[in-house]
């Protein structure tokens, strides 16, 4: 009786919620990773250990097979340990002169070794080069999605700062809550999504064998995405958006500019699938498609003023911004990794079936899930409970798409320590298995009482937009980029992006999801509205560190860009006097040619 | 399989579904809130001025940061009387052309709630000194302040029109000059003192909080405590966020009740009144709300709020009784029917 009064009930309740005890344990894969990554490696040396002691054996076995040998004759010996002791003089071919350069032929000849302090990573092979003006929209759709990431974090940034330092400025324009719909839409709709559509336009026609169905619709649709962003940006900070919704807070002119740009391109991947080579349409064109037809869907139900009085408009909101995020986002990326993926290992992905039964489940439990977003609201008790159902449900497609990721990583580790692209797609499936697994944990009514408006979300759509949506991105980015332009990125600028995206996200995420979880607990003992402030005030200051380390790595990621697309070739006299005696060349061409 | 090689097909199938869904767990349950739901008999459509406000409130994103909904859980009950229902949104529509419908519900709640912040916080200055320097009043906020919403004017040049905010002399630079609320700012306020939760129609149970909170143990004098803990809490509910936890005030803004006559008065009529009834005598300082009426204080609240504010801080006045103040009451009541 004595025992049972000491322990407060928020603490029983607390560490007996299934919610969080998964996201503790999500929390704890990465460590448990470590552990086993030692444990294979102990293992690996008490195996060599043990071979030691097999080797000595078998010499032993070896002496008394040659003592029990006395049949051969003395000549015969003599032969044949002349032949095992044969050795090349390393002259065979050079003669025993000593090397002359009569020629002129080699320059700066050194003898120093140079020791790289970093382990060098396998270059991509040679390609056949791809369609210069595909190549060319593809550079343009990465290069403005880098631009709205670079503006877009910066913005983020001054907010995650504005936290501490509330004053900062006085400017209308600048204020909080303008800047942070600037901060979400540009990240959300300029950065992944133009990067995704840019890679799709890469992924599209090569999974068909065939070519983009119309470049020209391409740039269409970049202008009207790009032109949406510019106007967008400028009427939220000057004070005009669609209502508070978030991630729909462009009002409709400028999201029909975006979603005719979303239309074009949707038009074009479709028609490229049409007329593709092979007779299976492959399964990241189902994943990609079907994500630019989600997408377009909803935007427009969304948008649509038909249902949206009163709770209407919560229960679209609910439904816009879950799935803006589950079946364009996730989905896209998704269907990208299937591509990139198989192609980075070389070798096929490991099941396909599995990606089909993951393609429908994800459509299904996805869709129902918006609600989850406004548990114990005044929306009906149905729909919320559908919405916690729908979360559970999400395992299915996400247990499939990890097992099948991780089951193609299988075999070929050795490949991700000696490739820059791949330890980002390593990381973006492991947050995509962690991620979506915290999402259905803080979906539980238990845990939405603790987390729920606490930062503990703001951790949440960071794990999930970055560690999943963007990390692969940034692979996919190094992935194709140095095979469109021939040129590869600086090795230890590549490191340098990836540790501080990394270990920036774990300084964001972390402290936000220690200060949310004791933001609800305060608030569960009804403590004073301010102390629940008060409290977090080290945790935003670990937030602005660790956003400061991931902003700083974006400007990198945007300088490794500048040197794979940069135009430096050096003209060489020989071969483009060569190209010009040759007829069919003209001067203008070989200058174009040298520019791309 | 046929899909696995027919794009029309594949991509037809995944429309409908997709569609299918969408109808069902979005567009009919949307639909149908909207139809059957319709504002409650209580509620007051804004005024002109008060939807100006509210559009200030949107322009500005301020619900990235408030919310607008009292949930079901126990948690937030201290934001609301009752939790909210489908029926409080419903009178709210497409804002206009331009612009959707806002219910401003919200999902982050680094700042109070404000479903019903009209009722909370009532006076106009609090508002307009809040805004204009949130860390003025409340010395932990992380609000953003919002100077662009007002106007600094020569001490001569302001008519009697001007609403002038009262603010700690250390927030203005130049001493000539006055902070001046602009018609947005009034607007804004305006907006915020409309929020306020609408008694549910007679006979219409409220729905419960759910989640409910253990009561706290408090040792075992539990008897003796319970009034003056009370009195501290009403404290920082109801007067905390002008007259400050310290009881100091804000100079140049709220009137300290550390060491004040009023407070300490052998005679707590003129207390009573205040806290009851509001006060407005005194230029130098923003304008006292009915905090009384408005919460509809019962006569234990009262007293143990009194007391509080009388043996606080510095403060070491003999605490008043039931009977004693339920005469002033009376009185006072008498009073004003008369007037």
């Amino acid at each position: 009786m004595v025992l049972a009064q000491e322990q407060t009930p928020d603490e029983v309740s607390l560490w007996s919620s299934p919610g969080v005890l998964i996201t503790i344990v999500l929390i704890a894969i990465p460590m448990i990773l470590g552990i086993i990554i030692l444990t294979m490696k102990s293992y690996r040396i008490a195996k060599q250990i043990r071979n030691k002691e097999t080797l000595k054996q078998a010499k032993i076995l070896a002496e008394e097979i040659v003592r029990n040998k006395a049949s051969l004759n003395p000549e015969q010996i003599a032969e044949k340990k002349r032949r095992l002791e044969y050795k090349l003089s390393n002259a065979e071919l050079s003669g025993k002169q000593p090397a002359k350069d009569v020629r002129g032929l080699i320059q700066n000849p050194t003898n120093e070794l140079i020791n790289s302090f970093f382990a060098r990573k396998s270059q991509p092979p040679k390609r056949p080069k791809i369609d210069k003006n595909l190549t060319k929209l593809v550079l343009w759709f990465l290069g403005s999605a880098i631009f709205w990431l670079l503006l877009g974090t910066s913005v983020g940034e001054y907010l995650g700062i504005k936290f501490l330092v509330p004053d900062a400025d006085s400017v209308s324009w600048l204020s909080f809550g303008r800047l942070r719909p600037v901060h979400t839409n540009l990240v959300f709709w300029g950065w992944s999504s133009l990067a995704m559509l840019g890679l799709g336009y890469y992924t599209v026609p090569r999974v068909g064998n065939t070519s983009i169905a119309s470049l020209k619709l391409g740039w269409y649709s970049l202008y009207f995405i790009n032109a949406s962003h510019i106007i967008g940006t400028i009427s939220l900070m000057a004070g005009i958006n669609n209502g508070g919704g978030e991630y729909r807070e462009y009002i409709w002119p400028v999201m029909l500019l975006f979603v005719i740009g979303l239309m074009l391109s949707l038009f074009n991947y479709y028609k490229t699938v049409a007329i593709r080579k092979t007779k299976e349409i492959y399964i990241s064109n189902w994943y990609i498609i079907a994500a630019v037809i989600f997408i377009n869907i909803i935007a427009v139900v969304s948008y649509l003023p038909f249902w949206q009085d009163g709770l209407g408009e919560t229960i679209i909101q609910g439904y816009y911004m879950h799935q803006a995020v589950g079946l364009w986002f996730m989905m896209f990326v998704l269907g990208l990794l299937y591509y990139f993926l198989p192609q980075q290992l070389n070798k096929p992905i490991y099941s396909y079936s599995l990606g089909i039964l993951a393609f429908w489940t994800q459509i299904l439990f996805y869709t129902l899930i918006g609600t989850h977003h406004f548990v114990f609201s005044s929306l009906p008790w149905w729909l919320q409970t559908v919405a916690i159902v729908g979360s559970v449900g999400m395992l299915i497609p996400v247990a499939a798409g990890t097992i099948n990721f991780l089951m193609t990583f299988k075999g070929s580790w050795n490949k991700v320590a000696s490739s820059y692209s791949l330890p980002f797609f390593l990381v973006g499936v492991i947050y995509y298995f962690t991620g979506s697994l915290q999402g259905t944990a803080e979906a539980f009514r238990f845990t939405n009482l603790l987390w729920h408006f606490t930062d503990f979300t703001i951790a949440h759509s960071h794990i999930t937009m970055y560690g999943i949506i963007t990390f692969t991105l940034f692979a996919g980015v190094y992935a194709i980029v140095p095979r469109l332009t021939g040129k590869e990125p600086t090795q230890l600028w590549v490191g340098a992006h990836f540790w501080m995206a990394l270990v920036g996200l774990q300084f964001y995420t972390i402290p936000l999801m220690i200060g949310g979880t004791l933001k609800g607990l305060s608030w569960g003992d009804g403590e004073p509205f301010i102390n629940s402030v008060v409290l977090m005030e080290p945790y935003w200051l670990w937030r602005a560190i660790g956003g400061t380390l991931m902003w700083l790595s974006h400007i990198v990621f945007a300088y490794n860009f500048y040197k794979m697309v940069r135009v430096e070739k050096e003209v060489d006299i020989h071969e483009v006097t060569l190209q010009l005696l040759q007829n069919d060349n003209k001067e203008s061409e070989i200058e174009e040619d040298l520019k791309t | 399989m046929d899909i696995f090689s027919n794009h029309k097909r594949l991509f037809l199938l995944v429309i409908l579904l997709f569609g299918t869904l969408t109808v069902f767990v979005a567009i009919f349950p949307a639909l149908n809130n909207q139809y059957s739901y319709e504002p409650l008999p209580d509620s007051i459509p804004l005024t002109e001025i008060e939807q100006r406000g509210k559009m200030v409130y949107i322009g500005n994103g301020c619900v990235a940061c408030h919310t607008q909904q009292v949930r079901n859980v126990e948690i937030d009950k201290v934001w609301g009387s009752r939790p909210n229902v489908a029926a409080d949104y419903a009178g709210i529509e497409r804002t206009n052309f331009w612009v959707n419908t806002a219910t401003l519900m919200g999902t982050e709640r680094t700042g109070p709630d404000l479903t019903n912040i009209g009722k909370r916080q009532p006076s106009e200055d609090w508002h307009l000194t809040h805004l204009y320097q949130p860390r003025a009043v409340v010395e932990n906020s992380v609000m953003a302040p919002y100077p662009w919403l007002f106007e600094l004017k020569d001490s001569i040049k302001i008519t009697e029109k001007d609403k002038i905010v009262n603010l700690p002399a250390r927030y203005i630079k130049d001493k000539s000059k006055k902070v001046v609320a602009t018609e947005d700012a009034i607007a804004l306020v305006a907006y915020l003192k409309s929020l306020q939760q609408v008694k549910l129609p007679d006979g219409t149970p409220s729905p419960e909080f759910l989640y409910k909170r253990e009561q706290k143990k408090h040792g075992a004098n539990e008897s003796g405590g319970s009034s003056a803990l009370d009195g501290a809490e009403l404290y920082t509910n109801y007067c905390a966020s002008c007259h400050q936890t310290d009881g100091k005030g804000v100079s140049g803004a709220f009137p300290p009740l550390d060491g004040s006559a009023i407070v300490q008065g052998i005679d707590p009529t003129s207390m009573v009144n205040i806290i009851m009834y509001g006060y407005n005598a005194r230029e130098e300082y923003g304008e006292m709300p009915a905090i009384g009426q408005i919460n509809d204080l019962s006569l234990e609240e009262l007293v143990a709020l009194m007391n509080h504010e009388r043996t606080s801080w510095s403060n070491d006045a003999p605490e008043v009784s039931l009977e004693e103040i339920n005469k002033i009451l009376e009185e006072l009541k008498k009073q004003n029917e008369n007037q």
